[in-house]
């Protein structure tokens, strides 16, 4: 055993102790200027108006006064730089560095600055208090309500909220009464497949071996997908302590968080987190004193998607290749270095101490029959309120389209909803009213996958989209098994056939046949879901293949060798704007007030003037 | 431009901050690549050395993950991100005007090693597709008339 270093708790007491001075020391209140510090609006320019912010408060030494919170991603990406004032929650969307000194101002003051507020496309109404927002309102943020509370570097933060509470709860238990909670609770995988957590749990529990290995799956690898990665910048310590909870039901002594390359701020924020976790007594040796052991360690991806499927992972975790390998022998029995392993998702293991503090029957009460609790999904493509959501599963697809995401910008026809990643599928228009849940995309052809949705409206290419796929996972296939391997190579080359209009009459045929092999003979999940992207756009937009096969049309207007672009001469001013846009000259200026002309000779199909021109003058057909 | 050749002495200091632990191969990979932008031959022989382990092993490992390049880059890496997000958002004409702008393909570098264009799938930054992030710093909404001003910014 280490020595018992300073500021280490030795007690769950101690623990309480603790959290009651720190609620104790703040005053709830006083002002506090939450501003987003995520991924999504560091790249919007957060990083100049927190700067801001903390000049302006040192210079008008305010610093006593109002505090400012730098947190993770609260959901709201399409508005940010995101600022929240408390204790009233004033939201003020889309802020600049340059509207910090009236934000300070206005605060001292009490008052309200209108032109930040967001306005309700609706209503046309501006909204206050960040409750208000239909974005908000109609979510139930279990998980993500915490991280506008939350600095994730500052572990007292989190202890304030009542954080490592379900921890201190778990090690007065047995460890079979910790499992049997969270099987009661009925929770499941959030990662993708939907299998029930305890039973895992319980698995890896029973195995045979030296030592047991907890994973916690941070390779977020679904396009479209950031719930993971905002929960390990938001709220890394909930990530945390659900593992080490796992670990004591299971009898784990060592963990992993295995972090996808592409994000840096979780891989920092997890490392933070962990230093404090470790000096506070909450992870580590001896942790609250009750002599259970428990450490984790970082391990950054290398950029590949095949690794979020677990013996990928844990051979990439070995310093090998990330090849999957069969698994007649689950991880939980033999997995990392050949011993019995239990991996979970971020999400899943964020979802854990809720379990555990509230009781399972709190929680069963939350989501579908089948599906408990509540799931994160990402909001992207073509829609109005593009982010982060939390619903209770079984909510329908509509009320998170419309109701939450508010529909589709530019006034354009909703076309379908694509759930589930490279795995997934597209889901209809008229598969609406369906409630999301693990079982009801099952059925739908689709998945829940790691919860990325995304929207796509009548400019998108159903041929198109399942191209990209089938390309995304050809490329991101390992290579060990024959059927992901060349099977993917010959769909895709079947794809841009058709895209590039050389499909033939049969080609919907083979794609079907070569799909059926895909699913009934790959290694791994990342083959036997490949085809499901094609099979579902298949299903419901048969007629879109047919058009670039028989008409040699792509309806979308995207496929490029199908598609030409002309010039509205009722709607052309003549302004030039697209003839200085043009890459191949194929453009010309008649004059002021005069249509331009396009040569189709010269024209490459690049679509420069389509995206410059504002006044829908150049057509797309 | 010449790439940087790798000093011995640095890679062993990587090796050793990992404790030359096998299971660490992608961490000791990724921190040689942040030191010299590519991973240079003379380091893979090292590494395989180094922690005991054939020179397939590294080379595979090296070559199977999208994060490592073999070849030296240039001194901006672009990528620009074809997450579903934003392809759906028009990112395929973003990476065809950068490539037409540096006359380079996907994972090429322009002559005189200023640029290196990559392309990643996703970055979690949806909302602001089609994204393009260069050297780290992100720009979002990204269209094909943008590219040549976001270019010229970079000497």
């Amino acid at each position: 055993m280490v020595k018992k270093s300073n500021g280490r708790l030795s007690s769950p007491q101690e623990l309480e102790a603790l959290r009651e001075s720190i609620i104790k020391s703040r005053d709830s209140s006083q002002s506090c200027i939450v501003i987003c510090g995520g991924t999504g609006c560091l790249a919007l320019g957060a990083e100049g108006v927190i700067a801001g912010f903390k000049r302006e408060l040192k210079e008008r030494r305010l610093e006593n006064k109002i505090s400012l919170r730098v947190t993770g991603c609260p959901g709201f990406c399409e508005r940010g730089p995101l600022v929240v004032i408390k204790p009233e929650n004033i939201l003020y969307q889309q802020v600049k560095a340059a509207d910090v000194d009236e934000i300070v101002s206005a605060t001292v003051k009490g008052s309200i600055i209108d032109r930040l507020l967001y306005v309700d496309p609706d209503t046309g109404k501006k909204i206050t208090y960040e409750s208000d927002v239909p974005f908000y309102k109609k979510q139930e943020r279990l998980l993500l309500g915490s991280n506008s509370n939350i600095d994730p570097n500052v572990i007292e933060d989190y202890l304030a909220l009542g954080g490592y509470a379900a921890l201190a709860k778990t090690l007065s238990m047995k460890s079979e009464a910790v499992i049997a909670e969270v099987k009661k609770a009925g929770l499941r995988g959030r990662g993708g497949g939907g299998f029930p957590a305890a039973v895992k749990w319980e698995t890896c529990r029973n195995a045979e071996g030296d030592t047991k290995y907890i994973i916690c799956n941070c390779d977020e690898g679904d396009p479209g997908a950031f719930m993971d990665r905002s929960l390990m910048e938001g709220n890394p310590h909930s990530v945390l302590e659900g593992m080490v909870i796992g670990a004591y039901a299971i009898g784990g002594h060592e963990g992993y968080i295995y972090v996808r390359n592409e994000y840096p701020l979780a891989v920092k924020n997890a490392r933070i987190a962990i230093e404090q976790a470790e000096k506070m007594g909450l992870l580590g040796e001896n942790i609250l004193g009750s002599g259970f052991d428990f450490s984790v360690t970082i391990s950054r991806g290398g950029g590949a998607f095949v690794c979020g499927e677990s013996t990928a992972l844990m051979a990439s975790l070995e310093g090998k290749v990330g090849e999957p390998r069969a698994k007649y022998v689950h991880t939980s029995e033999k997995g990392l270095w050949e011993q019995p392993t239990n991996l979970n998702n971020v999400e899943t293991w964020a979802n854990v101490p809720l379990i555990i503090k509230n009781g399972a029957d709190w929680y069963a009460q939350i989501g579908s029959p089948g599906s408990k609790g509540t799931k994160i999904f990402s909001l992207v493509g073509r829609i109005n309120n593009t982010g982060l959501i939390e619903v209770p599963m079984g909510v329908s697809l509509k009320d998170i389209i419309y109701g939450i995401g508010g529909g589709i910008p530019e006034g354009k026809k909703f076309k379908a909803v694509q759930t589930g990643g490279p795995s997934g599928g597209c889901i209809p228009e008229k598969l609406l009213d369906l409630p999301v849940d693990f079982d009801e995309l099952d059925k739908a052809g689709s998945m829940m996958g790691s919860g990325g949705m995304i929207i796509m409206d009548e400019n998108t290419c159903m041929v198109d989209i399942a191209k990209y796929f089938v390309n995304f996972l050809e490329g991101e296939s390992c290579g060990k098994c024959l059927p992901c391997r060349e099977g993917l190579k010959r769909m895709s080359q079947i794809l841009t056939d058709i895209t590039e209009g050389r499909g033939q009459e049969g080609d919907i045929e083979l794609l079907e046949r070569l799909s059926a092999t895909l699913i009934d003979t790959s290694l791994c999940a990342l083959g036997s879901t490949a085809p499901n992207p094609v099979l579902t756009t298949l299903r419901y937009f048969r007629d879109e293949y047919e058009a670039h096969i028989r008409d040699k049309r792509c309806p979308a207007g995207v496929c490029k060798e199908l598609v030409t672009y002309s010039i509205d001469k009722e709607k052309c001013p003549g302004c030039g704007l697209c003839v200085k846009a043009c890459p191949s000259e194929a453009i010309t200026d008649m004059g002021k007030k005069k249509p331009v002309v396009l040569d189709q000779e010269k024209c490459i199909k690049c679509g420069a003037c389509y995206d410059v021109c504002n006044l829908g003058a150049v057509i797309r057909k | 431009m010449t790439a940087t050749k790798p000093s011995q002495q640095k890679i062993t200091s990587i090796l050793d901050s990992y404790e030359r632990d096998k299971g660490m191969l992608v961490a000791i990979l990724q921190d040689i690549q942040a030191e010299y932008n590519y991973l240079p031959k003379e380091s893979l022989g090292q590494i395989s050395e180094g922690l005991d382990i054939p020179m397939t092993q590294v080379y595979s490992v090296a070559t199977f993950f999208k994060a490592f390049s073999l070849k030296p880059r240039g001194r901006h890496i672009i990528n620009v991100c074809l997450g579903t997000a934003c392809h759906v958002r028009g990112a395929g004409r973003v990476l065809d005007e950068i490539g037409r702008q540096l006359d380079i393909k996907p994972g090429e570098s322009t002559e005189d090693f200023k640029f290196t264009m990559e392309t990643v799938n996703c970055v979690g930054a949806c909302a602001l597709g089609p994204i393009v992030i260069i050297d780290g710093k992100y720009s979002g909404q990204m269209k094909t008339d943008r590219v040549k001003t976001l270019l010229e910014s970079y000497d």
